[in-house]
């Protein structure tokens, strides 16, 4: 009897391994830190992993740049171009979140080692889904990241619209779980396997047409949907956003998605991508009403996190726009469109955050009034996130916006490529508000904005990032576009 | 002699009644809970009846996986079920609505 020697490969899950042990080193530090050398202490170590996981990651790709995909225990775990970027940018999107959070959370006595914990345990599953190339591990990262994040919701532990929250985004995500399950097992039924690339390889061949698979199909992009949140799986959105606490908000907007964005391509696009006419026509209708529905609501809302909640909803559906082409080009759009998303994202709560003060929420439309007069700065930098979230040329989301219609263009969708113009129309409207509040309003509040230094410059970074990378779009598309190449 | 679509029909039943407990109860947020459980047992007796069915034993691994999540699953409903609880003092479904617009 011969015994094969499985393929482990630890090596290649180095970086997850490293994000592991320090998240366990973070958890002891913890418990022997005195109370005031604890705030220090977590924000210094969970920076240092994450910074340490993505230069890792960079070093890697440097000196294998040509790779296509490698696999790791008996190829459960893949690294291919697409995983590369794509944790990338959540690990700098996550210590970003961190930065952003540490004053608003210090002043409100939150900036405890559960809330670290929570994210680093989150970003570890994020990584396992962006890099799984098996169901179990899709599962298991998706599951990792849910439960850390309903956790986080509730962490605020006296607040009812916190703990209401987490118990609408607990339920609405397991039953978005049992969906995609569900779906999962129709799949395995109809291929006998649990393995993404054998799967693909059945489909491909002999069942593109079974109806179990369509069946299977109908479940997991429901369970996809609820995840992503988009409509008519979006209750969920407006509710958490707005009763979490602000950083818990940011965190859950921002690197979950691109996670989203990896697992969904490695569900439809990598087991699935036999079935593609299925999916697309699911995906289409999703899109459409996501669209429709996210842009008109957030025109009613009187609170930011709510509005951008909404504004969440319609730019999930531009991202659908550029998965349901189908094509390489579509796909590369779609995570150009994710960063580009994240990045926006990031510096609207940032600022939401900058105004806010122990005590103060600067959650609502009429907080920015008159910003202009008290920080002609800040205005600026709100200015450009808002016309980049609007599309509105040169900015990043312009760029974005223009590649996954592009996509959606090619791959036959002319009404949809018109409909989702007009409804980024009715979207500029809310956008430009904010900017008319910003600039044409008189204070209500003229309260000094105190931030540290590292608040300050990182946000004006992120802001300008999205003005420079919009004035260079090639850098980031041909990223995205050498990374999706390099994968499927 | 009970077949695959014996198998079958007797999930789906179990998983349309879990959805159909999630949508309809006004009642009580513990019936929710139970009803997730099941919709996962819905599921995990799929993978069971697919894997027996086509001899291949990685269906009944992932159930593995799964019973272990909806544990932990479970605990942390539980947990966000008793700080609802402190703040709001009921767990009436139709109570929950601070949040709404």
């Amino acid at each position: 009897m011969s015994v094969s020697i499985p393929n482990m490969n630890f090596l290649l899950a180095a970086p997850e391994i490293f994000l592991l042990i320090m998240t366990c080193v973070i958890m002891l530090v913890d418990l022997y830190s005195s109370a005031e050398k604890r705030e220090g202490r977590l924000l210094f170590l969970s920076i240092f992993t994450l910074l340490v996981f993505t230069m890792r990651l960079a070093v890697d790709s440097y000196y294998e740049p040509n790779v296509f995909a490698r696999y790791a225990f008996n190829g459960m775990f893949v690294v291919d171009g697409m995983a590369v970027i794509l944790k990338a940018a959540i690990a700098i999107a996550v210590a970003m979140v961190i930065i952003y959070s540490r004053a608003y959370l210090v002043a409100r006595n939150m900036f405890t080692g559960e809330f670290i914990l929570l994210i680093l345990f989150a970003t570890l599953g994020m990584m396992i889904m962006v890099s799984a190339n098996h169901f179990v591990t899709l599962y298991l990262g998706l599951e990792l990241l849910a439960l850390s994040s309903y956790a986080m919701v509730a962490l605020n532990r006296d607040s009812v619209t916190s703990s209401e929250a987490a118990m609408k985004y607990f339920i609405l995500g397991a039953l978005a779980s049992g969906l995609l399950l569900y779906g999962l097992s129709m799949v395995y039924g109809a291929t006998g396997s649990l393995d993404v690339a054998k799967v693909a390889k059945v489909i491909d061949y002999s069942r593109a047409n079974d109806p179990l698979v369509t069946f299977g199909l109908v479940f997991v992009v429901a369970g996809l949907a609820f995840k992503l949140g988009v409509v008519p799986f979006h209750m969920w959105v407006p509710d958490v956003y707005h009763g979490a606490p602000t950083p818990m908000t940011l965190f859950i907007g921002s690197a979950p998605k691109i996670a989203a964005f990896g697992f969904i391509m490695r569900i439809l696009a990598d087991s699935m991508g036999g079935a593609v006419a299925d999916w697309q026509d699911m995906l289409v209708i999703l899109a459409a009403l996501s669209l429709a529905l996210g842009n008109i609501i957030a025109i009613a809302q009187t609170n930011l996190k709510r509005m951008l909640a909404y504004s969440t909803i319609s730019h999930m559906g531009f991202l659908l726009l550029g998965i349901l082409a189908g094509t390489k080009n579509g796909y590369s759009s779609g995570m150009f469109y994710i960063i580009t998303y994240v990045l926006m994202t990031l510096a609207a709560f940032g600022m939401i955050m900058l105004l806010s003060r122990a005590g103060f929420e600067a959650d609502n439309l009429d907080d920015f009034k008159g910003l202009n007069q008290r920080s002609p700065w800040y205005a600026f930098l709100m200015l450009i996130v808002m016309f980049s979230m609007a599309g509105i040329p040169p900015f990043l989301g312009f760029w974005a916006k223009l590649a996954v219609l592009e996509g959606a263009l090619n791959a036959g969708y002319t009404w949809l490529v018109v409909f989702a113009v007009l409804m980024s129309v009715i979207g500029a409207f809310y956008y430009l508000r904010i900017v008319k509040l910003m600039y044409f309003d008189e204070p209500t509040d003229n309260s000094p904005i105190v931030a540290a230094a590292g608040f300050r410059g990182l946000l004006a970074t992120n802001a300008l990032a999205l003005l420079v990378l919009g004035l260079f779009p090639g850098l980031l598309m041909t990223a995205c576009l050498n990374a999706i190449q390099r994968s499927l | 002699m009970i077949t695959l679509s014996h198998y079958l029909v007797l999930s789906a039943i179990l998983f349309a009644i879990s959805v159909a407990g999630i949508f309809l109860n006004r009642k009580n947020i513990i019936v929710l809970l139970m009803a997730i459980e099941l919709m996962l047992l819905a599921v995990n007796m799929n993978f069971i009846a697919f894997s027996q069915f086509s001899g291949d034993l990685h269906g009944q691994v992932f159930v593995f996986f799964i019973l272990t999540v909806a544990a932990a699953e479970s605990a942390i409903g539980l947990a966000i079920l008793v700080v609802l609880f402190r703040n709001l003092k009921t767990i009436n479904v139709d109570d929950i609505g601070t949040l709404k617009g």
